[in-house]
C-alpha cells in the first residue's frame, strides 16, 4: 500500500459513531480516562494520519521538485496529490490556488505581508471584527505600522454575534479588505460569511476568511462563498502540526509578489535578477513540510470518509446537547446565547475563575481550555478576563458532556458557597 | 490521583472567597501592577512605608483562587515587616513553591512563613506557581520602582 490510498474503514451509514471512532485515535487507548474537550485548540490524530505519515517516511521519502530519480518523483507526486485533496476539500476551482503554509497564522501573515504592501496605500482600510483571534488582528496592525492603513473593527451585538448592520456601516470606499473569522474561536458563534462576502464585494473589497474552527466542522465551498482568501490549519482538522493552507483565488494570487525568497519559488536566478514561479510555488520558498502536507491529505481523506455533512450533523447535535446541559447549571453563563454556535461551548462560572474551573476539571480527566483564547479584545468587550472553553470533535459524545457537567458541579461545590 | 485539596486547602478557599486587605491605599508610597499574560489576570499592590517598615499593604484586581489567596495571605504577613524582612520572605516563599534552595530564616520570620505553607501545594502544579507568586513579584517591583507604578509580568 502506498500512503496515498487509504482503505475505506469508516463506513458511517447512521452518521458519526464516536465510540467506535475513538478506537481510531490511539491517544484514547493510551489515556483511557481522558475526556478530551479541547479540539478547538488542537484535534487528536487518527491512526491513518500517524501511521500514514510514518509509512511515507519509511517508503517514499525524498525531497520534492528536485530529483530526477524515481523516489523523488514519487515523493513529489504524493505532495502534489495532497494539494489536490485540499482543492477538493475547499472545492477550489484550481489546484494552483492552494498554498501550503505552516498554519492559519502564517496564511494571514502571508496575505498581510505580500498582498498588503502591494495593493494598499496610506488611508486604505482593512475591516475586521471584534470576534477575531489575535492571529487575525496582529498581522494587520503590523501592516498598519508599515503602510499607514487604517484598521477598522466591526462590533459584536449584545448576544455576541457579528452585528451585520454595524459591519455594513463600516464598509467605505476606502475598505480594501475584509478579514473575518468563519466561527469565532472564543465563543463558537458562526459568522454569516456568505452575507459578509456579498456586502464586501459590493464595496469592491476583497475578503479573507479565517477558517480555523470552521474547516473541521462545516463543509466549505470557496467557489460558492466567493471569498478571495480562505485560511485553515492542519492540526485542527485531525492532521499534523506545522502544516496549514492559504487558499487564494488564482487571479488574486498571481498578482501578488513573493512572501519569502529562496529555493523552490524561483524560475531563474542570477545576481542581477530573479524570475519567480507561478502560484502556488511562488509562495512556498524552501523545502516545504512534505510529510505534513501528506499527513494533512490523509486527515482530509479521513474527514471525507466520515462525511462532511455527517460531521456537521454530529457537531450540531452535540453542541445542542451541551448547551442544554450546561444552561441548567446555576451561575453558569454560556457565551453567544441566542447565536448559532458550533462545536464550542465557552462559559463563565460565577464566582469561579476559569483556571480554577479547569484545574478541577483536569482532576476529573476533563481537558478544556481556560483563559482568553487569544481573543483578548473580545474578552475585554464581554467584560471577562477569560472563560472556560469546551470544544468538540468527532470522537466526543454525550457521555463526555455528562462528565464535563459532573466536573463543573464539583468545581461549584468547592468554590461557590 | 493527587488530591486536589492539597492545592485548594480550606484556608486558600477562604482567602480566595474573602480576600483580606482587598482595597486601594489612597496615597501609597509604592505600588505596582502584576500581570500574568498567560491568563490575562491583573492585580495591583499598594504599600505604605513608614521609614523602611511596611505600615500598610493592600491589593486589588481579578484573579483565580490561588492568586487571590496568595495576595491576601501575603498582605497579612507583610504588614509591619521591614523591607529587608519582606525580601527575605519572598526569597523563601519563592524557593518553597518552586523547589529551590532554602535559606535559614530568623525565628519570627520562620513563623510567618508557616502561615504561607498552605500555598506550597502549587509545587505539584507547575502551571499554577505563577498564580501564587504574582502578588509577590508585584511587591518586589513596587519596592524596586521607588514609588512609581510599574508593571511586572510573570513571564
Amino acid at each position: 500500500m502506498t500512503t496515498a490510498s487509504v482503505r475505506s474503514i469508516y463506513p458511517s451509514p447512521g452518521g458519526i459513531d464516536p465510540r467506535r471512532l475513538r478506537r481510531e485515535f490511539p491517544i484514547f487507548a493510551n489515556n483511557p480516562e481522558l475526556v478530551f474537550l479541547d479540539s478547538a485548540a488542537s484535534a487528536q490524530k487518527p491512526r491513518a494520519v500517524i501511521d500514514g505519515t510514518a509509512e511515507y517516511y519509511r517508503t517514499d521519502y525524498a525531497n520534492v521538485h528536485r530529483g530526477v530519480y524515481r523516489l523523488s518523483a514519487r515523493s513529489t507526486e504524493l505532495y502534489e496529490e495532497a494539494r489536490d485533496k485540499v482543492r477538493r476539500f475547499l472545492n477550489a476551482a484550481d489546484r494552483r490556488e492552494v498554498v501550503f503554509v505552516r498554519n492559519t497564522t502564517e496564511a494571514i501573515n502571508l496575505v498581510a505581508q505580500s498582498w498588503g504592501p502591494a495593493f494598499l496605500r496610506d488611508g486604505d482600510e482593512v475591516l475586521i471584527s471584534e470576534l477575531e483571534h489575535h492571529s487575525n488582528i496582529v498581522p494587520w496592525q503590523l501592516l498598519r505600522d508599515r503602510t499607514g492603513i487604517r484598521l477598522v473593527v466591526a462590533p459584536i451585538d449584545t448576544t455576541g454575534g457579528l452585528d451585520l448592520s454595524a459591519f455594513e456601516a463600516r464598509l467605505s470606499p476606502r475598505t480594501r479588505l475584509v478579514a473575518v473569522t468563519h466561527i469565532a474561536n472564543a465563543t463558537g458563534t458562526l459568522v454569516p460569511v456568505e452575507r459578509v462576502v456579498e456586502l464586501a464585494h459590493r464595496h469592491g473589497a476583497k475578503v479573507l476568511i479565517d477558517g480555523s474552527q470552521a474547516a473541521p466542522r462545516l463543509p466549505v465551498n470557496v467557489q460558492a462563498l466567493g471569498c478571495d482568501f480562505y485560511a485553515f490549519t492542519g492540526h485542527k482538522v485531525y492532521g499534523p502540526t506545522g502544516i496549514g493552507v492559504l487558499y487564494g483565488r488564482f487571479d488574486v494570487l498571481s498578482a501578488m509578489p513573493p512572501y519569502q525568497g529562496g529555493g523552490e519559488m524561483i524560475l531563474y536566478v542570477s545576481f542581477e535578477k530573479t524570475e519567480y514561479q507561478e502560484p502556488p510555488h511562488r509562495f512556498e520558498a524552501g523545502t516545504p513540510d512534505i510529510a505534513g502536507a501528506i499527513g494533512l491529505g490523509l486527515a482530509l481523506d479521513f474527514i471525507e470518509e466520515l462525511g462532511r455533512e455527517a460531521i456537521l450533523e454530529h457537531e450540531e447535535a452535540l453542541t445542542g446537547y451541551g448547551v442544554d446541559r450546561l444552561s441548567r447549571i446555576p451561575g453558569l453563563r454560556l457565551l453567544g446565547a441566542g447565536q448559532r454556535r458550533l462545536g464550542i461551548l465557552s462559559f463563565d462560572l460565577e464566582g469561579v475563575h476559569p483556571h480554577d474551573v479547569s484545574q478541577v476539571l483536569d482532576q476529573h480527566h476533563v481537558a478544556v481550555r481556560a483563559g482568553h483564547h487569544c481573543a483578548q479584545p473580545l474578552m475585554e468587550r464581554l467584560g471577562l478576563s477569560g472563560t472556560t472553553r469546551a470544544s468538540l470533535g468527532v470522537y466526543n459524545d454525550e457521555s463526555d458532556i455528562d462528565r464535563l457537567v459532573t466536573a463543573i458541579e464539583a468545581a461549584r461545590e468547592m468554590f461557590v458557597r | 490521583m493527587i488530591d486536589l485539596r492539597e492545592l485548594y486547602q480550606d484556608i486558600i478557599l477562604d482567602h480566595g472567597r474573602h480576600p483580606r486587605n482587598f482595597r486601594k491605599i489612597d496615597h501609597p508610597s509604592h505600588f505596582a501592577q502584576g500581570h500574568n499574560p498567560l491568563c490575562g489576570d491583573r492585580m495591583t499592590v499598594y504599600l505604605a512605608l513608614d521609614g523602611d517598615r511596611i505600615s500598610d499593604v493592600s491589593f486589588e484586581g481579578r484573579g483565580c483562587a490561588i492568586s487571590t489567596a496568595a495576595a491576601s495571605l501575603m498582605t497579612e504577613v507583610l504588614k509591619g515587616k521591614t523591607i529587608t524582612d519582606a525580601r527575605a520572605l519572598f526569597a523563601q516563599f519563592h524557593a518553597r513553591v518552586t523547589g529551590g534552595e532554602l535559606e535559614e530564616l530568623p525565628e519570627p520570620l520562620a513563623e510567618e512563613m508557616d502561615r504561607l505553607e498552605p500555598l506550597t501545594g502549587v509545587k505539584a502544579y507547575p502551571a499554577r506557581v505563577k498564580c501564587a507568586t504574582l502578588s509577590w513579584h508585584a511587591v518586589e517591583a513596587a519596592l524596586n520602582g521607588g514609588g512609581t507604578g510599574t508593571t511586572v509580568k510573570t513571564e
